[in-house]
């Protein structure tokens, strides 16, 4: 059981595809504008990265080694044109917001590179869990950047309007660029607070047993 | 006449790939260290745009539309790129190895740049903001996405120099690397909004 807990912890925080490693970042600028779009994508990206991670980590022993990247992408590009298909039927007005970044999803390095460094050496199970949790660590930072970006680019959130002040640059893509790299900032301040904090206390604990043992 | 300077003139400064559209920004970020790797990267990403939107539009406009599997563009795509970006390598290695040698390196890479994939998209779709009403033809669409690279090349090389300049400062360890050059690259695209005002 620790083992899926490690996973998932990695995926959604210390190995965080958007925050920690700054993978994907094309549909991560072009959408955070709007909270609504960021969740869509983020949730669009759970299902596919999720579906190649159970296929690929299912077909591993089946691919030669030679041919694998070509084979990560045939995989990964039907089940975007299916996803592209089930939303364009479904839900017509995600599927407009999200516009040519819904095909651009095969090219998303997140989900070639979950293929190359974790489904093809591990099982179906572990895969799947690590797909969720890579994926769910994409769409939390997403939404959270886009409600920032939304809140004071365009006084809303999620549609709805609060308030009618707005600073307008936070809706372009200059916006974007500013409200994901103080992001990734504060993100890495925040982790490394936690690191020394507990570095700190597990010298004191080694510390206090070593002050014991001497007693 | 007028449809040519208004396709450059949008391809370059109002409809810029990076600023303005937020396609290709993993090489934007990670290969813009030096003026040189990024004007390696710029004109290997402009040379296979241009390749790649020759063969695809074709492709999709002559044969996959009258046949009906026009829904098949993400798979088709996908594989003519990487297949094109292989034999570009082969050639290359091939006819010149010092152009090998200082562009090699970034071809490989150009295949998952969603640049490349979105130029070919963005020519099969709706592109009656740009041209007007002049149709759309196989000449209009590899003009677009040549000078689509042009104005890539041209924001890669702004912010490799930007960046040059920003080694010598000490900047708080938080900030260090990509925080910085997000931000460098936001007032880039502040600096190119107002083409588009």
């Amino acid at each position: 059981m620790n083992k899926y807990k490690r996973i998932t912890l990695d995926g959604l925080i210390f190995q965080n595809p958007t925050l920690m490693l700054v993978l994907g970042t094309c549909p991560t600028l072009a959408l955070i504008k709007s909270a609504t779009s960021a969740a869509g994508m983020g949730l669009t990206v759970l299902v596919v990265l999720t579906l190649s991670n159970i296929i690929i980590s299912a077909l591993r022993k089946v691919i030669p080694n030679a041919v694998r990247i070509p084979c990560y992408i045939v995989v990964i590009a039907t089940l975007v044109t299916f996803v592209r298909m089930v939303l364009e039927k479904y839900l017509p007005s995600l599927y407009d917001s999200l516009g040519g970044f819904l095909a651009l999803i095969v090219v998303n390095c997140i989900i070639l590179g979950r293929a190359e460094a974790f489904a093809n050496k591990h099982t179906v199970l572990e895969s799947a869990v690590d797909g969720i949790a890579n994926g769910l660590g994409f769409t939390c930072a997403l939404t959270l950047m886009g409600i920032i970006c939304e809140f004071f680019g365009s006084g809303s959130l999620f549609g709805l309007k609060i308030m009618d002040f707005k600073i307008a640059m936070l809706a372009t893509p200059a916006g974007s660029f500013l409200v994901y790299g103080l992001a990734i900032a504060v993100f890495t301040y925040v982790l490394d607070c936690f690191e020394k904090s507990r570095r700190v206390k597990s010298n004191r604990l080694a510390r206090e047993n070593l002050l014991k043992e001497g007693a | 006449m007028g449809t040519f300077i208004a396709i450059v003139l949008a391809a370059v400064l109002t409809n810029n790939f990076i600023t303005n559209k937020s396609y290709g920004i993993c090489p934007f970020l990670g290969v813009s260290k030096k003026t040189s790797s990024a004007l390696g990267m710029g004109v290997a990403v402009t040379v296979v745009m241009a390749l790649a939107t020759l063969v695809t539009y074709p492709i999709y406009t002559c044969v996959m539309e009258p046949l009906g599997f026009g829904f098949l563009e993400i798979i088709f795509f996908i594989f003519i790129i990487a297949s094109l970006v292989q034999m570009l390598e082969m050639i290359i290695r091939k006819l010149s190895p010092s152009l090998y040698n200082a562009m090699g390196v970034y071809l490989p890479l150009i295949t998952t740049n969603c640049a490349v994939l979105g130029v070919t998209e963005l020519v099969i779709g709706d592109m009656e903001a740009i041209i007007g009403t002049a149709t759309m033809n196989i000449g209009w669409a590899v003009l677009y996405a040549l000078f689509a690279g042009i104005g890539f090349t041209l924001v890669m090389v702004i912010m490799s120099g930007l960046r040059e300049k920003l080694n010598y400062y000490k900047t708080p360890k938080a900030l260090t690397g990509f925080p910085t050059a997000m931000v460098t690259a936001c007032f880039i695209c502040m600096a190119f909004m107002v083409f588009s005002i």
